[in-house]
């Protein structure tokens, strides 16, 4: 047993025990950002903040979802919805949520390969943000199943229908992965295990280890310049805080995330209120029919983009277009070959290869979503997903010819 | 400077995403054409009825003895609202139609008739001479009837055929049948034969009543199960509930819809049930009642949720100057 | 000037901590109101038993907000008591069928006239007064208003309303 003296306060009988000061040191107050970023380094918590309300709000829904296809719409429409109180304000929250969180991930991640923030040193935080990104998307997916409406129904169908893998034919693989032939109330009752307990806490563990590959290379800046933390942490702690090239997590960064985050959510909240169509689907309030497929279905938002590689293909090339297209924003920090750690607008083709990538994205998002019997959106959804495919390539040979940025010019 | 620039490159590609996924592509969606591939505007007609939408979808469809029979229909029927009609001598008129419309909830061919307490409240003048003349006719579902079923009220063209006795009951219905009606009779009246509601407890039946022994709760339900049977046999397929429709379709879709179902479900045998403005408004607010019924909450709400924010971030934005100041 | 930046930092802070405070309890009452009784749990917590048919010495039970409710209607050679329900010339005892020892459901023994816990072997006379065992305290009175012949448990009537102020209830 370690010594210990009698403590003066409180303060000092937890750091004995906890060591809290060094924790607060290391986490928080000596915790050093550059000082040179703008609002959109503080979507990292403007996500941590989403996630705590859909968690919060997922907690309350908890408490009177029932998770069995005869109970699952009437619990959700009609006792969370109209008998519980503030029921429906959870309701919303969450669905509105897990919608808009997809829009900061997308925002965070383009601010990530726009700064280069996932070049050598940061490759894990990459690897550990797009793994995040797979998760959410599992839990978002396995969400959806819950208030098993038309849409419910439907999607859990064609997605799961998706791994028979085309020619491979693999029928059983798909029973068994819905435990029934067709989505019924064991695929309902796996997907609430999976999305109230186990895609949770994967997501929880990989924030953790998100925020741990970010502890030794630090937060990248506007500039992609290597800062000597050892040197400016010991000018600010000097009293130079305007010559020091960093600033202190808490509370001087956390002050800009909290601003940010206050204006996020007045926008989060006016969607909450009073614009939520886009997610909370009019479709879904439709209750589950397996015998009437709905006019139109169609995955959330932030899955067009995906779907719409998949459509424009026949079913085996469309499987693998579609996995490439996955595993390719995976190999990101491996595929780009360029030293340099700068931002887009410095980098010459990359900013040009940037753009066309986000456009590309919002024009297959948009594809995805209109109907392909037109022949013009057919023939857009074919080349913007052809493009996509192009970029990985595209980017090794932009990047291997890239022109070293001299540092400090 | 910069980070305004950058917030508007961010919102400018959010906010077309959000146009070109949500407004635009629902549009296109549901969007209608017609055979030359011009776009067929779905448009509400105030809750009047003249049969210039039923004239117009025979003529897309090149039926040119339909168009010839719903042109002298709607006429005949403009004839008799020129008519001045007699309330006192609708009265005996009247009583042929209590002859079923007698609210002993029993099924006549397929649907129990609605009770008319408050018809003269809820349905519009031109749509009560049109259905009294004929109701497969005026409820714009006559491609169900053309050779083998009668329409349950079939038999009333027969009873009923002078011009002015249909417009002295017609003035009876609007003078004797109206006066207030809250939302949830005026769904019972004109919806409810067809459409449970089961949030509102209500079926085909009418409204569920409480039992205390689980065997009388079954019997009721199998009651229920046989009514329901009855429709579907009669409309071919179980009519929807509709308790959660005011979430499931747009606002346009519920005037257009209601008003003529031939605009938005081609072929179904859903019939034109003629609610005037007022029913309209009636109805929908029952169904807001029951599929919607945290909206005025929720409109309560807003306001101070996003006041507090919008307080929030101020606060915050001056605490982040102040950590800030002697930085730069 | 340091004092005063770091005051009103410090200011600044502890305005945005109130705020922040405000929306937290706000939050706290909505959490709270989502675990209250659902409107339709507490529409059905009214019962309506009707006492017209019943036979006297012979035990009825209902059920009344998930509980069961002794109804027994009583023979001449009963006491009265003043825990009585009384109905034009009928007197009734009206109780949660719940020991107040530890919660079972007493049994009711006819030709001995009172009921008896398996439990603990605690007894209560045909009035639902303890007379054996560790129940401490008599059988509780239940809310009820009385109407015509019928019964209305979970209303208050002046019947009850005396009761309870005489503190005859429990």
């Amino acid at each position: 047993m370690a010594h210990f003296e009698k403590a003066k306060n409180l303060n000092e009988w937890l750091d004995q025990r906890l060591a809290v000061n060094t924790l607060k040191r290391v986490l928080n107050t000596e915790y050093w950002i550059p000082k040179d970023i703008n609002f959109l380094w503080a979507m990292g918590m403007v996500l941590a903040a989403t996630f705590g309300m859909l968690v919060l709000s997922g907690i309350f829904l908890l408490m009177y979802y029932k998770p069995d296809t005869n109970l699952a719409f009437d619990s959700v429409n009609y006792t969370i919805m109209s008998e519980v109180g503030y029921g429906w304000l959870w309701r919303h929250i969450h669905g509105v949520g897990a919608s808009i969180v997809f829009l900061i991930i997308y925002i965070h991640m383009f601010t990530g390969i726009y700064y280069g923030s996932y070049k050598r040193g940061r490759e894990l935080i990459w690897l550990s943000g797009m793994a995040l990104f797979v998760a959410f998307s599992a839990e978002a997916f396995s969400g959806y199943m819950l208030p098993w409406g038309q849409m419910s129904y439907w999607a859990g169908m064609v997605i799961t229908n998706l791994f028979s893998g085309g020619s491979l034919e693999a029928y059983g693989l798909v029973e068994w992965i819905r435990g029934d032939y067709v989505p019924g109330d064991a695929f309902l009752t796996r997907f609430f295990m999976l999305h109230v307990l186990l895609i949770p806490l994967v997501i929880i563990g990989l924030i953790v280890l998100h925020f741990g590959t970010l502890r030794i290379p630090h937060v990248n800046n506007q500039e992609g310049a290597e800062i000597d933390f050892e040197e400016a942490a010991d000018l600010y702690k000097a009293g130079k805080k305007k010559e020091s090239k960093v600033i202190p997590f808490s509370p001087v960064f956390l002050s800009k995330d909290v601003f940010v985050m206050g204006v996020y959510f007045i926008l989060f909240f006016y969607l909450v209120f009073y614009n939520f169509n886009f997610a909370m689907d009019p479709v879904n309030f439709d209750p589950a029919d397996g015998l009437k497929t709905p006019a139109h279905i169609y995955p959330e938002w932030y899955f067009l983009w995906s779907y719409e590689i998949l459509r424009p293909f026949g079913k085996d090339a469309g499987l693998i277009a579609f996995g490439i297209a996955q595993l390719a924003l995976f190999f990101l920090p491996f595929i780009d070959r360029s030293p340099n750690v700068a931002p887009a607008h410095k980098r010459g083709l990359f900013q040009v290869w940037f753009w066309v990538l986000l456009v590309d994205m919002i024009v297959l998002t948009a594809m995805g979503k209109l109907p392909p019997t037109d022949p013009t959106f057919a023939m857009l959804g074919k080349i913007s997903a052809w493009t996509f495919l192009a970029l990985g390539p595209i980017l090794f040979i932009i990047t291997m010819f890239e022109k070293k940025i001299e540092k400090g010019a | 400077m910069r980070e305004l620039k950058i917030l508007a490159v961010v919102v400018f590609f959010s906010l077309l995403t959000y146009y070109l996924v949500e407004p635009y592509a629902h549009h296109e969606m549901h969007k209608k054409v017609d055979a030359q591939g011009n776009e067929i505007k779905t448009e509400s007609q105030g809750f009047k009825y003249n049969g210039t939408a039923d004239i117009a979808e025979a003529e897309r469809a090149g039926d040119a003895a339909r168009v010839a029979a719903k042109k002298a229909f709607w006429a005949d029927v403009a004839e008799v609202a020129k008519l001045e009609g007699n309330a006192a001598a609708g009265e005996a008129g009247f009583g042929l139609c209590l002859g079923c419309h007698n609210g002993a909830n029993m099924n006549m061919g397929g649907v129990i008739p609605p009770n008319l307490d408050h018809a003269g409240t809820i349905y519009d003048k031109n749509y009560l001479i049109a259905l009294i003349k004929d109701p497969a006719m005026a409820s714009n579902v006559d491609h169900k009837y053309a050779d083998t079923m009668m329409h349950p009220m079939g038999s009333i063209k027969s009873m009923m055929s002078d011009n002015q006795q249909i417009a002295d009951v017609v003035a009876y219905i609007l003078e004797n049948k109206s006066g207030e009606i809250t939302p949830k009779e005026a769904y019972m009246e004109a919806c409810m034969r067809c459409h449970a509601v089961r949030y509102g407890k209500l079926t085909q039946l009418g409204e569920t009543p409480v039992f205390k022994h689980e065997k009388d709760a079954l019997a009721h339900k199998i009651k229920v199960i046989d009514e329901q049977d009855t429709v579907k046999a009669y409309m071919g397929k179980l009519p929807p509930d509709l308790s959660m429709i005011i979430r499931a379709r747009s606002e346009h879709f519920m005037e257009t819809f209601i008003e003529n179902p031939q605009s938005q479900l081609a072929g179904t045998s859903m019939p034109r049930v003629g609610l005037n403005h007022e029913g309209y408004e009636k109805v929908k607010a029952y169904l807001t009642e029951v599929g919607d019924p945290s909206k005025a909450k929720r409109e309560a709400l807003g306001p101070i949720v996003i006041g507090f924010f919008t307080l929030f971030s101020i606060l915050a934005f001056l605490w982040k100057k102040s950590q800030w100041r002697d930085l730069h | 000037m340091k004092e005063k930046e770091k005051g009103r930092r410090d200011f600044m802070g502890m305005a945005l901590g109130a705020c922040a405070a405000v929306g937290g309890v706000g939050a706290l009452y909505a959490a709270k109101r989502t675990w209250d009784p659902l409107p339709s749990v507490k529409a059905a917590g009214f019962t309506t038993i009707d006492l017209s048919g019943a036979q006297e010495n012979v035990l009825v039970v209902e059920k009344w907000r998930g509980k069961p409710i002794f109804v027994l209607k009583k023979s001449a050679d009963m006491k009265a008591d003043e825990r009585d329900v009384v109905i034009g010339s009928d007197r009734f005892h009206v109780s949660i069928g719940l020991c107040t020892h530890l919660g079972c459901i007493p049994a009711y023994a006819g030709e001995e006239k009172k009921f008896k816990c398996a439990c603990h072997g605690g007894e209560f006379d045909a009035s639902g007064h303890q007379v054996f065992g560790p129940p401490p305290s008599p059988l509780e009175i239940p809310p009820f208003k009385i109407d015509g012949t019928k019964l209305v448990l979970g209303e208050t009537g002046p019947e009850y309303q005396k009761m309870l102020d005489a503190g005859l209830t429990v």
